[in-house]
C-alpha cells in the first residue's frame, strides 16, 4: 500500500470548487473529502453522496415525541391529579384534547429537533472537546479545500487541478487512519 | 400562444347548463308556506323511521328533532320571539337554503381567483425570481375576480332587497328585538354594506386591470419602465388588499352571525382562499403543461407551489385552531354557540374538513420529491380545493340553514355552474395572450430556476 500520500487542492470561490469536483470526478480520480467553510449548495449532489436519511429519522423522532405528549399529559392532567379544564370537568383525555395541541405540537418539535441533532452528531462523529479533523484551518475562514488520493499519478492529478482552477496545491504524506 | 380549445369550451358550458338546472331545481323546491316547509320536514322524517321499521324511533327521531330546533334557536337568535317561531325560522331556513348553495360556490371561486390575486401581487412586489413563468397562468386565474366577485355583489344586492333571508340583521323586524344588532347598526346597515362591496371590488379590479395591462405592454417594451410600475401598484394593492379583505370577510361571512364575532377572522379567511389561489395556479399549470404548453415551466416550479400548498395549509390549521382553541376553553355563551352548532348539527363537513386541509396535504406534501410529482401535486388539490370549499360551506351554512343542511342538487349545481364559469373566463384570458411574460426582467432566472 504505498498510498498514505494525498493531495491537498486549495479554492477560493465555491461555484469553481463546484466544476472543479464535477471535472476531477469526470477523470474517475477518487475524492476522499472536500473542506469547506460553509455548506455549498449542490456540492453533495456532484459529489454523488448518497442521499440524506435524516428527514426520515425526523420524521421518527416527531412522532416518538408526539407519542409522549400524549402520555405525559394524560398522566399529568387526567390521571395523576386530575383537572378541571376550561370549565369542563370531564376528566377524559379525548374531550380535552384541544387544550393539549399546544404541548402537542410543541413536544413533536422538540423531539424532532434535538434527537435530530444529536443523530446528526453521532453520525458525523462530532462532539465536545473532539478535535479538529480539517487539515488546513484556511477551510475554516473562507477557502474551500479537496483532498483526493495518491495512486502515483501526481502529474497528470496536478495538471487538471490547476486546469480547474486552484489557487495552491500540495503533497502531502498522511499518517494514522490509512492501513 | 394556447387555444382554448372546443372540448373544454364544451366541457365548461355544459357543467354551467348542469349546474344551472341543479340550482333552479333547488330554487323551485324551496317551500312557499309554512305548512309545506312542516311537511317536508315531517315526511323525511317519516322515511326515515319507515327504512328502520320501528315505530318507536320514529317517535325517538320525531324528539330529537324537536331538541335540536330548540337549541338550534336559542343558540342562533336569542329567545325573542312568538309561539310561531319554530315553524317560521324553518321556513326561513328552508327558504335560505339554495340561496346558501349559490351563495358559498360563488363566494369560494371569486375567493380563489381573489387569493391568487393576493398571490400574483406579493411576487410582483417582492420581484420574485422564481415565478415569472407563471405570470399568465395568474393573471389568467385573476380574469375570473370581477365577474366572479359582481355575482356575488349581485347576490348582496337581493339579499339587501329581502330576496332571502341569509343576512338576518338587515331584516328591521329582528333588528327590533335583538338589542345586539342595534348596537352594530352603524356597521351593518344595507347601504353603507354595499357601498363598502363596491369599494372593494372596485380596488381589485382597478389594481388588476393595470397590472395586467403592465404586464403585456412589457413584452413588447425596451426598457423595465412597465415592471417597475407594476411593482409600484402591487405593493400598493398589497396594502389595500390586507384591509379590504379582513373587511370583506366581515362583511360577506362573519356578519351572517351577527351575535358573534372572531378578531383573527379576516386571516382566516385568507389562508383559505390563498391556499385555495395556489392550488389552483398549481393545478392549471400541470393541466397545460400535459399539454405541451409552458416550456418554460420544470418541476421545480411544480416543487415550490407544492411548497406553497403545504405550507399554507398548516397555517390555515394553525390559525384555525388559534379561533377554536380559545372559544372552547373560554366557553362564552355567544361566541361558544357558533362551534357547537357546527360540532352537533356539521360534525361530518366540520371535522371531515379539518382531514381535507389538514391531514391529508401534510402527509402527501411532507416528503420534498413528492412534491415534484405531478400527481401527487394534483391528488392533494383536488382535496385541499374541495376542503376549502366545504370550510366556506361551514361559514356560511350552519347560521343560513342551521341543521337542514344537505349537500343536495342545490350545492353540487351551485359548485358545477361556478366551476364552469370560472373554466371559460380563466381558459378564454389565458389564450389570449402569450402563456410566458417573455419581456419580463426575471424571466431568464424562471426560466433556469432549479432547486
Amino acid at each position: 500500500m504505498s498510498s498514505n500520500q494525498v493531495i491537498h487542492a486549495l479554492y477560493d470561490d465555491d461555484d469553481v470548487l463546484l466544476s472543479a469536483v464535477k471535472s476531477i470526478r469526470e477523470k474517475k480520480y477518487h475524492i476522499e473529502e472536500v473542506y469547506t467553510p460553509f455548506p455549498v449548495h449542490g456540492l453533495d449532489k456532484v459529489l454523488g453522496l448518497d442521499e440524506t436519511r435524516i428527514s426520515i429519522m425526523a420524521f421518527i423522532y416527531g412522532c416518538i415525541g408526539f407519542l409522549v405528549s400524549i402520555l405525559m399529559m394524560n398522566y399529568i392532567m387526567i390521571e395523576d391529579w386530575p383537572q378541571n379544564i376550561g370549565g369542563k370537568p370531564s376528566f377524559s383525555y379525548l374531550e380535552n384534547m384541544p387544550a393539549f395541541v399546544p404541548i402537542m405540537f410543541e413536544m413533536t418539535v422538540f423531539f424532532a429537533a434535538h434527537l435530530m441533532v444529536i443523530t446528526f452528531y453521532l453520525r458525523s462523529k462530532l462532539w465536545p472537546f473532539k478535535e479538529a479533523e480539517n487539515p488546513n484551518p484556511l477551510t475554516t475562514d473562507d477557502k474551500f479545500l479537496i483532498e483526493i488520493e495518491l495512486h502515483d499519478n501526481e502529474k497528470e492529478l496536478n495538471k487538471l487541478l490547476k486546469e480547474s482552477g486552484a489557487i495552491d496545491i500540495t503533497t502531502i504524506e498522511k499518517k494514522g487512519d490509512y492501513e | 400562444m394556447y387555444t382554448f380549445t372546443n372540448k373544454l369550451r364544451n366541457f365548461s358550458i355544459s357543467m354551467m347548463v348542469v349546474g344551472f338546472l341543479g340550482l333552479a331545481y333547488g330554487f323551485l323546491t324551496a317551500p312557499d308556506s309554512l305548512e309545506e316547509a312542516t311537511a317536508m320536514v315531517a315526511d323525511a322524517h317519516h322515511a326515515e323511521g319507515h327504512v328502520d321499521a320501528h315505530d318507536d324511533h320514529e317517535n325517538e327521531n320525531k324528539a330529537d328533532f324537536q331538541e335540536a330546533e330548540n337549541h338550534h334557536s336559542v343558540s342562533a337568535h336569542g329567545a325573542e320571539h312568538g309561539d310561531d317561531h319554530h315553524g317560521e325560522h324553518l321556513l326561513n331556513q328552508l327558504q335560505n337554503k339554495p340561496w346558501a348553495a349559490l351563495y358559498v360556490a360563488a363566494f369560494f371561486f371569486m375567493m380563489i381567483a381573489l387569493g391568487t390575486l393576493a398571490f400574483y401581487a406579493i411576487n410582483r412586489a417582492a420581484q420574485a425570481g422564481w415565478s415569472p413563468a407563471l405570470f399568465r397562468i395568474m393573471e389568467g386565474i385573476t380574469a375570473y375576480l370581477l365577474p366572479g366577485a359582481l355575482i356575488v355583489f349581485v347576490i348582496l344586492v337581493l339579499s339587501g332587497m329581502h330576496f332571502n333571508h341569509l343576512f338576518i340583521w338587515m331584516d328591521p323586524e329582528v333588528v327590533a328585538n335583538d338589542e345586539l344588532i342595534q348596537g352594530k347598526v352603524s356597521f351593518l346597515n344595507v347601504p353603507g354594506f354595499l357601498m363598502r362591496a363596491l369599494i372593494y371590488i372596485g380596488g381589485w379590479a382597478t389594481y388588476r386591470y393595470y397590472s395586467r395591462k403592465f404586464s403585456l405592454a412589457q413584452d413588447q417594451a425596451s426598457d423595465g419602465s412597465n415592471h417597475k410600475k407594476n411593482f409600484r401598484i402591487s405593493a400598493g394593492f398589497l396594502v389595500f388588499f390586507i384591509v379590504t379583505e379582513s373587511m370583506m370577510s366581515w362583511d360577506w361571512i362573519m356578519s351572517i352571525d351577527p351575535h358573534w364575532f372572531s378578531t383573527l377572522f379576516g386571516w382566516y379567511v385568507f389562508a383559505s382562499m390563498f391556499v385555495s389561489g395556489v392550488t389552483a395556479i398549481a393545478l392549471i399549470t400541470i393541466y397545460l403543461k400535459s399539454k405541451g404548453y409552458l416550456e418554460k415551466v420544470n418541476d421545480s416550479h411544480i416543487h415550490d407551489l407544492g411548497k406553497f400548498m403545504f405550507g399554507i395549509s398548516i397555517f390555515w390549521t394553525y390559525l384555525w385552531f388559534s379561533q377554536f382553541m380559545l372559544i372552547w376553553y373560554s366557553n362564552i355563551p355567544e361566541e361558544v354557540t357558533y362551534f357547537i352548532t357546527r360540532i352537533e348539527d356539521y360534525n361530518l363537513p366540520f371535522f371531515g374538513m379539518l382531514v381535507m386541509n389538514f391531514i391529508f396535504p401534510l402527509l402527501i406534501l411532507m416528503n420534498s420529491e413528492y412534491k415534484r410529482l405531478n400527481y401527487f401535486i394534483v391528488m392533494a388539490g383536488i382535496v385541499i380545493l374541495l376542503g376549502h370549499y366545504i370550510d366556506v360551506f361551514n361559514m356560511i351554512m350552519p347560521s343560513a340553514v342551521g341543521d337542514q343542511w344537505f349537500i343536495g342538487l342545490a350545492e353540487i349545481g351551485g359548485f358545477l355552474f361556478f366551476l364552469g364559469l370560472f373554466i371559460f373566463v380563466v381558459f378564454k384570458e389565458i389564450s389570449k395572450a402569450p402563456l410566458h411574460a417573455v419581456g419580463d426582467p426575471f424571466m431568464g432566472e424562471s426560466e433556469r430556476f432549479h432547486y
